[in-house]
């Protein structure tokens, strides 16, 4: 995946730049799967790899320019990037060791979750639609309010529509 | 792309399994991996799928314009309206257990309307994002400025 | 040894993330910018997937035979993020179309230049 990121930095082509996000895509589901993330690298497989690819190409159709010359030297975003990876590790060095079963994410409130009092063996669903419905509420209404955004922005007058199409 | 013979029996023999997976995928979330929103995009890329090989306006007359749109807004009527019975039923808003008179069934149906409520909105959303995309080169090609 | 490599995961995450944000800070096609805005955002949900991993437990499908879980709380968090991503990711690329409409290009540094020439331009008239 290093690798996959450092061509997608290099690359000046749009089109191989959206073919290496769809392979980066594929290659964090199966990442997610090896960490036994099975609904997650189910949905980023489909969304990622599936939807996103699809919705750039059709982008880069509609804009119709290919290559992205970089006009100055890219020093200062390198500085502040490798500055900013330097306090990131930094802070990640406290955090808990890797699958350590004592972390507090594992004690808090999951415990209740998994006892199943809604007889659901998908724990995942069943935490999505039960536990934190609301949560799910408010996402269906965020997915709902990008469509909604997207026609307003990508519409056409109806009467050049209904000519053009007879 | 119509003319090109491998695409078009490929297409013909996988865009079934596609939908037929997507329903097995929402029905079956609570016992495997899957749920609303994987169905729903699994579904719209299905009709995508076919909306690639066989031409936008074909895709439209199996899925036109105005039912795109009302599956958009029915997904979530569909889920706040679960919301509302729970609220009409004597409980909080969306509370599942009051649903029926066994709790734990109450739950599974609440669950259910649910999760369809997401996956026929994700659905909905996917495939109209994909046809605004697609008509709008239909147009830069004619009224160039 | 295994101490060395408990970290490893989060030196990964990072590595992804810096490299996102640097195509993000770095280039100036749109296009590209919301590319690097997608890899950023995928690297945060590995930084949310890897801490709930337990070795030798399972997906947190519930069944008899197993009895160690990974967490599935962040799979949820992460589900949601998952589908919100992509919204973005569409309503971006749908303002990069009216802009590529809208002044002929979808470079920074010649959007910038337009935007300048027409408000010189403006101050002339005015």
């Amino acid at each position: 995946m290093a690798l996959t990121v450092l061509a997608l930095v290099r690359t000046r082509k749009l089109f191989a730049a959206v073919i290496l996000s769809g392979v980066y895509s594929f290659l964090m589901a199966t990442v997610m799967l090896t960490l036994d993330a099975v609904d997650v690298a189910m949905t980023e497989a489909a969304v990622g790899a599936g939807i996103s690819t699809v919705l750039l190409l059709g982008a880069l159709y509609l804009c119709k320019s290919e290559e992205a010359k970089p006009a100055h030297r890219p020093w200062l975003p390198l500085a502040v990037s490798v500055s900013t990876a330097a306090i990131l590790i930094y802070g990640a060095m406290g955090l808990p060791d890797f699958a350590d079963p004592k972390s507090p994410i594992h004690q808090n409130v999951v415990p209740r979750y998994m006892e199943n009092e809604v007889d659901v063996p998908n724990v995942v669903t069943a935490v999505l639609a039960s536990f934190r419905g609301y949560d799910t509420l408010g996402e269906t209404t965020v997915v709902f309010t990008a469509g909604a955004g997207i026609i307003a922005l990508l519409r056409r007058r109806k009467s050049k529509r209904d000519d053009n199409e007879k | 792309m119509k003319n090109d013979l491998v695409l078009r029996v490929v297409g013909k023999l996988l865009i079934p399994f596609i939908l037929l997976f997507a329903l097995y995928v929402q029905f079956h979330g609570d016992f495997g991996p899957g749920g609303g929103f994987q169905a729903g995009v699994i579904f719209a890329s299905g009709i995508i799928f076919y909306a690639l090989i066989f031409g936008l306006a074909n895709a439209r007359k199996l899925m036109p314009d105005w039912l795109v749109e009302s599956l958009l807004a029915s997904g979530v009527l569909i889920y706040a309206g679960v919301g509302i019975a729970g609220l009409l039923l004597g409980g909080n808003y969306l509370d599942y257990f009051v649903l029926d008179s066994d709790p734990v069934h109450g739950q599974h149906r609440g669950i259910f309307w649910v999760e369809a409520g997401v996956a026929i909105t994700v659905c909905g959303v996917m495939l109209k994002i994909f046809y605004m995309f697609a008509s709008r080169a239909n147009f830069d090609a004619r009224t160039d400025d | 040894m295994l101490s060395q490599f408990s970290h490893l995961s989060y030196v990964i995450t990072v590595f992804l993330m810096i490299a996102g944000l640097f195509i993000v800070i770095a280039r100036g096609n749109l296009i590209k910018k919301l590319i690097g805005l997608s890899v950023f955002q995928t690297s945060v949900y590995l930084l949310y997937l890897a801490p709930g991993k337990l070795l030798g437990g399972t997906a947190p499908i519930l069944s008899a035979q197993f009895t160690v879980y990974s967490n599935p709380l962040p799979h949820v968090l992460i589900l949601t993020a998952i589908v919100v991503g992509v919204a973005t990711l569409a309503l971006g690329l749908a303002l990069a179309v009216r802009i590529r409409e809208a002044y002929g290009s979808i470079e920074e540094d010649e959007i910038l230049a337009k935007d300048n020439a027409f408000e010189n331009l403006q101050e002339k008239h005015a």
